[in-house]
């Protein structure tokens, strides 16, 4: 069972702030950590590799360097192998440029049985990475999977939750799956796997590398574009009425009704 | 304060406290209610590796010695002193397997032990020998082939949920203490079984049970070192294990002291937080210092411990016996500055209150230690 599962490395806060001229995250200073939503989506992949016995687990992210802490971390979670697809070209992709760029690097490690996401990231929230990858890399697609119920004969039998409750879906194999948090609780690393990631090789994989069609990878790949970025803006205003205090109540009652909330 | 931990060491720390918050503190009061030993929490210890930590690495530990140890201790019981107790005396159970067993005997053991698999456990005292250990009437018979055990153990530690038992009994009861011999009791083995749980005033998730050897038979291969060596060997362990019982102190005395901090900054009386009140201050400050300077002497026995150094009895004594006079302080002192909440049950700070006591009282009671202290300390003339 050869199970590759994407991450992101997401800031681990909701204060973020928003760089005006280029409209993206300010990252300095913040703590990145894998997006929350992807630690069950490798816990996920982990599970399945020990229940199935060989294969093995690769982590895939696309991302600047520094995301190469959060590979790491997933090594020391279970991860047998990660890779980092990092390059210049890459930078400002939107979702369908990211599938892209992921679908490349997946063809190039070749034999998979299963993709597994997480639903969404808790910085972009699109949730469309996961079934545009599918989509690109022509494959079945299971969304906010909940519990993995059985894989054998080149097929994988999966609940997914829907808002009336659960649906049984069975696929063949490969797939792309997008996980929800109620599939499991992501273990926490051990001593062993945290000595093993600080000296396990991280592949870092450059555009050229995965053979990619340069002007369908980055901003220039992107069909969207983040024209404005913004926080709504917050308008308080206080007004002091002054004199006795009749007339500030009436006053008050006046500009109450001014207001057309009496 | 720097205590220059290296890399490993600072990993071992940081990953203890991940535990100990993520998966210890949202159950532990409920633990202490219901007094359930925790098994998914050993689990957890076990899946990060932490009973590794005190297994040499030739049995598929990480080789750590007892700072290693003292750094897991001192995280795990800043959440909760029982979970430190269940885990820490596994340390204590496997110990004279380490220093005094044969190969044979360590590859049998240890690697379940390290793995978490198996959970140990060390059985000393008896109901007539606390204090005086030398007065234990537990007897193992030599018969042919090996020894059959007689007695009973009282306040074992892990009683009924360990599996691999180091049991103190007489080889010689003519000798006393000198025919006092280690010898390790697998669980299910015919003849031994466990009787009273106590119920006890702190530490209530761990087990602490009666041992029961009843003709109980055990090959001769079961024996750690020689005949005659275990009270020896019992002794030497205390002085290696004794900074963990400080380390659980200083843990506890943290905890209180991070919880009092967090509720003076919030209850505001006489129209300004308690912490800004200098009565408080000073009960504050001195909790502080107290603590850093339990850690300074934790961290300073351990070092020697791990150093090889000879003689260990008097720098490890002082180092329990400051730590848990300064954890019931500490505990004592948060409890009072909280006033009623510290006194609830809702809140976390009478526990820390209780379990701290018990610091003060096992492993050698702080009395008995401070006798050793000063024994030593007669020996060297008083002399640095």
């Amino acid at each position: 069972m050869n199970v590759i599962v994407c991450l992101k490395q997401v800031p681990g806060t909701t204060d973020v702030k928003v760089n005006p001229q280029t409209n993206t995250l300010i990252r300095q200073g913040v703590e990145n950590v894998i997006n929350p939503f992807d630690t069950y989506a490798l816990e996920e992949g982990v599970r399945t590799k020990e229940r199935y016995g060989e294969g093995k687990v690769t982590a895939m992210s696309m991302g600047p360097l520094q995301a190469e802490a959060v590979m790491r971390e997933a090594i020391s979670l279970g991860a047998d192998e990660a890779v980092l697809l990092s390059d210049k070209a890459f930078a400002g992709a939107d979702t369908w440029a990211t599938a892209y760029t992921l679908a490349q690097a997946i063809n190039k490690i070749g034999q998979h049985d299963i993709i597994i996401c997480g639903r969404q990231t808790i910085d972009g929230d699109t949730g469309q990475v996961g079934p545009e990858l599918a989509e690109i890399l022509e494959i079945p697609f299971v969304a906010y999977v909940s519990q993995i119920e059985e894989i054998a004969d080149g097929r994988i039998r999966v609940q997914r939750m829907v808002e009336e409750g659960h649906e049984v879906i069975e696929s063949s194999l490969p797939a792309v799956i997008t996980v929800v948090k109620e599939i499991n609780v992501p273990r926490l690393p051990s001593l062993r796997g945290i000595t093993r990631s600080k000296s396990a090789p991280v592949a870092i994989w450059s555009a050229r590398e995965i053979g990619v069609d340069e002007s369908r990878v980055g901003l220039a790949g992107s069909f969207t574009k983040v024209i404005k970025v913004f926080f709504p803006q917050r308008v308080s205003q206080s007004e002091v009425f002054q004199g006795e205090m009749e007339s500030q109540v009436d006053c008050l009652i006046d500009r109450l009704k001014d207001t057309g909330l009496t | 304060m720097e205590y220059f931990l290296t890399e490993e060491q600072k990993t071992i720390k940081d990953l203890a406290r991940k535990i100990a918050e993520e998966r210890v503190l949202p159950v532990r009061a409920e633990l202490d209610e219901t007094e359930d030993f925790p098994r998914a929490i050993m689990k957890y210890l076990a899946d990060a590796d932490m009973f590794r930590v005190f297994i040499p690495e030739e049995y598929e530990g990480l080789g750590g010695g007892c700072l290693e140890l003292c750094l897991v201790v001192e995280e795990l019981s800043r959440v909760c002193a029982a979970i430190s107790t269940c885990y820490a005396v596994n340390a204590l159970g496997c110990y004279t397997l380490i220093e005094f067993g044969t190969e044979e005997q360590k590859r049998k053991y240890l690697p379940d032990i390290a793995a978490g698999r198996r959970l140990t456990a060390f059985a000393l005292t008896e109901p007539t020998a606390g204090s005086d250990a030398g007065a234990i009437k537990t007897t193992a018979e030599k018969v042919n082939g090996g020894y059959m055990l007689n007695g009973t153990k009282q306040f074992i530690t892990n009683g009924g949920e360990a599996e691999i038992y180091t049991v103190i009994a007489l080889t010689d009861k003519t000798r006393g203490a000198r025919g006092a011999s280690a010898i390790i009791v697998e669980k299910d083995t015919e003849g031994f079984s466990f009787g009273k749980t106590e119920k006890k005033m702190g530490i209530r998730a761990s087990a602490t049970r009666e041992l029961i050897f009843r003709n109980c038979f055990v090959p001769e291969e079961n024996l750690i070192g020689r005949e005659g060596a275990g009270f020896l060997m019992a002794m030497k362990l205390f002085d290696r294990s004794r900074p963990g019982i400080g380390a659980q102190a200083l843990g506890i005395a943290q905890g209180a002291l991070e919880t009092a901090v967090d509720y003076t900054r919030q209850r505001i009386q006489f129209g300004q937080p308690l912490i800004s009140l200098p009565v408080v201050q000073d009960i504050l400050g001195d909790m502080a210092t107290h603590i850093e300077a339990s850690r300074a002497l934790i961290y300073a026995a351990a070092r020697t411990v791990d150093s090889g150094a000879k003689n260990l009895t008097e720098v490890s004594a002082m180092s329990k016996v400051f730590a848990s006079d300064v954890a019931m302080k500490v505990t004592t002192d948060a409890v009072q500055i909280c006033g009623g909440p510290g006194y609830m049950r809702d809140y976390p700070l009478e526990k820390m209150m209780r379990d701290a006591k018990i610091t003060q009282i096992y492993e050698g009671s702080n009395q008995i230690l401070r006798n050793a202290i000063a024994i030593e300390t007669r020996k060297r003339k008083g002399r640095t």
